[in-house]
């Protein structure tokens, strides 16, 4: 096994009996789900929008080449400087160069998974600048040294006392642990930083090809101010986050926020084009947008698979998962947990490493069912399975699949394996759950299921 | 070829070594992303042919000004949001005032506009306007922004604003309490709308910052709490001019 497979096999096995932390989870998505139906029943066709959605993200990563092109150009055109990355380390070198040389020391940033991607922050960090992550769930997780637990709710892991601690330990200010006080501490904190920091860096949830523009969805407001107050801004963005026209954020904006937040829209969606321009009273002098490859191309040049970029990184599909629910966002140990982290990880990070995280699901469906851009991620799960066996099967399923076959071609084996199973099952109980149970990885915590009294044949037979 | 000279006309600095590497990550990712587009991905779910419109899709608006207005005072309790319709410019000096005493305002910002121009001198307080070099720390301790907006979006209750037309960026942001004004014809039904209103307005030269904001600041990342004026605003005002002025 992978280190990252045994990793993940150890913490899903300790997550998934923590009654603890089931119970946690099930409160924090429980609201959310109430009011996500709620908002999903506004939609006068949400199958309808859920195709349209669908289409345009088709047509934006089918012309992607020139959807980019018109994206630079566009922002070119009002002063912006594009970059372009090939990886996560080129992507840091180009952040960490501007920033060098504006002799900058303080950067505010606002939340940004791409940035959580190539490990931005170690990268800011190591080269000596100081870095204030201003989304308050990832201010939380920030002062207590863990990654995001959600894509969308960063400390959703966290119940208020763990909350209050951190503050006291790490800001010496934590008054209660009222969630109304403890924002309001992160808010004076942060108030300050913005104010004081040279650089404030982004990431974006959509770019709008025709018009030149990154688009920013937040609540708190932490982004707006991010992209008000410092002298330069960056903005972080991979490269499939495009959408054709401006017109298309009428559709995905309320979308995102529907199946994300189970809000009918989010507090703030902001357009960025470029600097302040010409009569404009604020705004940074230098806005650069980073665009990002890694290994999105590769995904891409996957057709089968080129769809999972449509990912509008809503977290709706991780919601819904058994898995998920039970396993938690840290056990997948990377930027992007749940089903679209298990269809995407093995062709961002290597498909032999990473194809454990395919594995970790029932199947269900369930994550197809809330995409709202109809990503059909369990097939693509399945996919990922298949192609990392043809790559390198595993000895014990060759040997499996040796036995396997003879029986299952020969009637009279066959029937006499089935014979011995119900056998089998009677004698079971002497060592369900032992160290001598054949089947122990199941039993241990689980019943198995009885093996039918009689075959279909037998059935049928009897029925005539 | 053709790639080269492409190159060079998006990268000014092509003669720096950082330049370089610059067009030749552009050029690189392009080439691979086109390399990968040589292979047609297999055929849609069937939505490109099932797709409607988008306003066909989205929550209902009704037809009228009155529908609309209906609607986004619906929208604006459920986000706790202040709206309220008021006759003519006296009016709304009125409802100002109002404001300014009941939260004890000792110091406003706004920008130069025609709505603003109108009504926020007639309140007497000290004011910042958010211009270019306008001071910052100065601004954020001003207790309310005063700023117009470009529309009002029924269906869900947002008000657009634009860095060209509501005093920049921090204005609508930083202080405690935003308050739009707005004009009749700002109010719009649903987001498609208001697109359409952005593109005709600006469409030769749009401003560096577009935001539809919806409601007061607010964050629910301790335990799914709802808590208001997490960085921006803890209250938004949005005050909607029946008349003309
Ligand atoms: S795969 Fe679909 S449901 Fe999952 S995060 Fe992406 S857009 Fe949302």
């Amino acid at each position: 096994m992978s280190a990252p497979a045994v990793q993940f096999h150890h913490d899903a096995d300790r997550l998934a009996t923590d009654l603890r932390h089931r119970e946690l989870v099930h409160t924090a998505l429980s609201k959310y789900e109430v009011k996500r139906d709620e908002m999903k029943a506004r939609f006068q066709d949400w199958q309808g929008a859920r195709a349209l959605a669908a289409a345009t993200k088709r047509k934006a990563i089918s012309q992607l080449d020139r959807h980019l092109e018109q994206l630079a150009r566009g922002l070119e055109a009002r002063g912006t400087k594009v970059h372009w990355a090939s990886n996560g380390r080129q992507a840091c070198a180009i952040i960490v160069g501007i920033i060098k040389a504006r002799n900058a020391r303080l950067v505010v940033k606002s939340k940004a998974m791409t940035a959580e991607e190539i490990h931005l922050n170690e990268a800011l960090e190591h080269a000596g600048f100081e870095v204030v992550e201003t989304d308050l769930g990832e201010f939380i997780v920030q002062l207590r040294g863990e990654a995001p637990y959600h894509i969308v709710f960063p400390a959703m892991h966290l119940v208020r006392g763990e909350i209050r601690d951190t503050f006291a330990t790490k800001l010496h200010d934590a008054p209660s642990d009222n969630p109304e006080e403890l924002t309001m501490v992160a808010r004076r904190v942060l108030r300050q930083k913005y104010v004081e920091a040279d650089v404030g860096i982004t990431g974006a949830n959509f770019a709008v090809a025709e018009t030149g523009m990154v688009s920013v969805t937040e609540n708190e407001g932490n982004a707006r101010l991010t992209a008000a107050l410092p002298k330069t801004m960056i903005t972080l963005l991979g490269i499939e986050k495009i959408v054709p026209r401006l017109e298309d954020l009428a559709l995905f904006l309320p979308m995102l926020a529907t199946v994300g937040a189970g809000q009918l829209i989010s507090g703030y969606n902001t357009m960025y084009g470029g600097p302040r321009q010409p009569g404009e009273a604020d705004g940074p002098e230098e806005f650069h947008v980073v665009l990002l490859d890694n290994n999105r191309t590769a995904l891409l040049a996957d057709a089968e698979q080129r769809e999972a970029l449509h990912c509008i990184r809503c977290g709706a599909c991780l919601n819904v998962c058994p898995i998920f629910r039970n396993v938690g966002g840290h056990t997948y140990g990377t930027t992007y947990p749940g089903p679209i982290g298990g269809v995407i990880t093995p062709h961002l990070r290597g498909l032999q490493d990473w194809k454990h995280l395919s594995y970790a699901s029932s199947l269900c469906g369930a994550c197809t069912e809330a995409c709202p851009v109809k990503i059909d991620l369990h097939h693509h799960l399945l996919q990922n399975r298949r192609n990392s066996a043809a790559a390198k099967p595993s000895w014990w399923q060759k040997t499996a699949f040796k036995f396997f076959v003879p029986v299952a071609n020969r009637r009279g084996l066959w029937k006499l394996v089935t014979r011995g199973g119900r056998l089998g099952q009677r004698l079971h109980p002497l060592i369900k759950g032992s160290r001598l149970d054949p089947a122990y990885c199941w039993t241990k915590t689980r019943e198995l299921p009885p093996v039918a009294k009689q075959t279909f044949k037998e059935w049928w037979r009897q029925r005539k | 070829m053709v790639e080269a000279t492409e190159m060079k006309a998006a990268n000014h600095d092509t003669n720096s070594p950082a330049g370089e590497q610059r067009a030749s990550e552009r050029a690189n990712i392009l080439a691979r992303v086109r390399e990968a587009l040589s292979v047609a991905a297999p055929a849609d779910h069937g939505e490109a042919a099932a797709a409607s419109s988008i306003p066909a899709v989205l929550p209902a608006v009704g037809a009228t000004f009155e529908d609309h207005v209906a609607l986004f005072q619906k929208n604006a309790v459920e986000l706790r949001a202040e709206f309220k319709v008021v006759n003519d410019a006296s009016d709304l000096v009125a409802e100002l005032k109002r404001l300014a005493a009941e939260a004890g305002w000792r110091q406003v910002a706004t920008h130069r506009g025609e709505l603003t121009d109108a009504v926020c001198p007639a309140l007497g307080l000290p004011t910042v306007t958010a211009k270019s070099g306008a001071d910052k720390r100065e601004l954020e301790r001003c207790d309310a922004g005063i700023t117009e907006c470009d529309a009002l979006v029924a269906q869900t209750g947002s008000v657009v604003v634009t860095s060209r037309s509501a005093g920049g960026r921090a204005l609508s942001v930083l202080p405690p309490h935003h308050v739009v004004l707005a004009r009749r014809e700002a109010l719009v039904a649903g987001l498609p709308d208001a697109f359409a209103l952005l593109r005709v307005r600006y469409a030769a030269n749009y401003p560096s910052m577009i935001s539809f904001i919806t409601g007061p600041s607010r964050t629910g990342d301790i335990e799914r709490i709802l808590v208001l004026g997490a960085h921006g605003p803890k209250r938004l005002t949005v005050l909607l001019l029946a008349t003309p002025p």
